[in-house]
């Protein structure tokens, strides 16, 4: 059936139009499901990402990503750069301590290095995630699972933000601390780390992109999630066009810190376009 | 916790002095401390925040990382036992020691950049200690891009019942130190940090001592 150029070509044509749970949607207007008031033409991206997988996608300032966990059993492990300069990447800490709170919901900025707001959390119908724990590696899913190549069974999330730099020419030096999505962590006390799971059913978060970002998700187990197997269900990543948080929005002015946050990336803003 | 009226002894350290420096008020600092050599960072004036990266020398694109850190050990703070993780998860140094008894790694590095958000755009032109870092790692070939989350020595982080954290009053006294080994060569970075904006540093940024010492090694 295969043994001749011809015949190899007319196989692998005869693939096309088959489905996958894993894939893009290609042209991204023909997505379905779509949010209320989001206009097929407004689409930018849709993607389903299976467990294990990731993918990585840069989208204009303005526009809003909903990330979905399907089933209910997801953990999107997150990095986002400035897609214009990627040297301005988040940075959790300045996300935490400028805020002055450790947890992530509706009004939270991912903050960058350079005291500015790269993304606003506009929607959160699960309420478990972490900013604290980071995301898996080599070593991590080897002791875990028995193994943890990108190849088998159990992949790790840092190689899979790796290969996903790699393909925008950045590397691991460019891998700082990432927040996680769908699994919550909480801080005791006496500052022990307390795994709260996750929501158990299907759930969304949207990001409002307040400058072009580059951004890098890979779907893969809490580090602190104690079952003994490696699990995790399908994302699906759903980009639309739309506008930048303005000064007239709430969350603008919700504290001094954001109000500063906003003006600083505006102020970047009119140097790129004035 | 609150602070100590004075300061414990730390443990006497027996062997060889690899070297004893003095870092100034608001200067960085860096050295490669080798595998099995003791870091003792001392708290000369008191409240005084050290702000602190690790990179294994080998391969500095394996570094510390505060995530890894505290997931490993099931708790954001450090102390003794404390093992110090990379990106990667190898161990690169333990608290072997620590007369102060609790440290940050949440709360990060002051920016020129975060200053202007945490306290507004009068502070841009302040020192801070991202600077530092950039001068420091520039002599080992270092950039920006190796800047990651970093520990802040003898800084106190609280994170509260509904996550409401800051830094707050130190928990640390003049003569305080902590001990860190080597578990593989790493090159350390420090910031001593130059903030005035909040009680890290005591609104008054003094010197640290920065002891490396070579534990004698056990006749066979």
């Amino acid at each position: 059936m295969t043994a001749t150029p011809a015949a190899a070509r007319a196989h692998a044509r005869a693939q096309a139009g088959a489905a996958a749970v894993a894939m893009p949607t290609i042209p991204a207007r023909d997505a379905v499901d779509l949010p209320a008031g989001v206009s097929p033409e407004a689409v930018l991206w849709d993607e389903a990402v299976a467990a294990g997988g990731w993918a990585s996608r840069v989208l204009p300032r303005g526009s809003t990503l909903r990330i979905t966990d399907v089933e209910g059993d997801a953990c999107a492990a997150i990095l986002l750069h400035n897609a214009d300069q990627p040297i301005e990447r988040l940075n959790v800490a300045d996300t935490v301590k400028v805020q002055w709170q450790a947890y992530l919901g509706v009004g939270s900025l991912l903050l960058s290095d350079m005291g500015r707001v790269l993304a606003t959390v506009t929607t959160d119908t699960s309420g478990h995630h972490d900013l604290l724990c980071g995301c898996s590696n080599r070593a991590h899913n080897q002791r875990r699972y028995g193994t943890g190549d990108l190849h088998g069974p159990c992949p790790n999330a840092r190689d899979g933000f790796a290969n996903a730099l790699a393909k925008h020419g950045l590397d691991r030096r460019d891998i700082g601390p990432c927040l996680t999505l769908f699994k919550g962590v909480t801080v005791l006390d006496d500052g022990a780390l307390r795994f709260d799971g996750g929501l158990g059913a299907p759930a969304h978060v949207e990001l409002r992109a307040e400058m072009a970002l580059l951004v890098t998700v890979v779907d893969s187990p809490h580090v602190l999630d104690p079952r003994p197997s490696w699990v995790a269900t399908p994302l699906r990543l759903t980009a639309w066009r739309g506008s930048p948080t303005t000064v007239d929005d709430p969350l603008w002015s919700a504290t001094p810190e954001s109000e500063r946050a906003y003006q600083n990336t505006e102020d970047l803003h009119l140097g790129l376009t004035g | 916790m609150t602070a100590l009226d004075h300061a414990p002894e730390p443990p006497s350290l027996a062997g060889r002095v690899v070297s004893d420096e003095v870092v100034a008020a608001r200067a960085p600092w860096s050295r490669v401390v080798e595998a099995g050599q003791i870091l003792r960072i001392v708290d000369l004036g008191g409240n005084q925040a050290v702000d602190c990266l690790l990179y294994a020398a080998a391969d500095p694109t394996e570094r510390y990382s505060a995530q890894d850190t505290v997931a490993a050990q099931g708790n954001v703070y450090l102390g003794t036992g404390s093992v110090l993780r990379s990106c990667e998860g190898t161990p690169m140094m333990t608290v072997v020691a620590d007369t102060c008894g609790r440290h940050d790694t949440l709360g990060g590095a002051c920016s020129k950049e975060s200053n202007t958000l945490r306290y507004g755009q009068h502070t841009k032109h302040q020192h801070a200690c991202v600077e530092n870092f950039l001068t420091a790692a520039a002599r080992h070939g270092m950039a920006k891009r190796d800047l990651v989350g970093n520990i802040n020595w003898f800084m106190n982080v609280p994170v509260e019942a509904d996550g409401t954290l800051g830094i707050v009053d130190g928990l640390s006294a003049p003569g305080l130190s902590v001990d860190l080994r080597a578990e593989i060569d790493t090159l350390v970075l420090v910031s001593n940090c130059p903030q005035i904006n909040n009680p890290c540093n005591g609104f008054d940024p003094t010197p640290v001592r920065m002891l490396v010492f070579e534990p004698e090694v056990a006749a066979p």
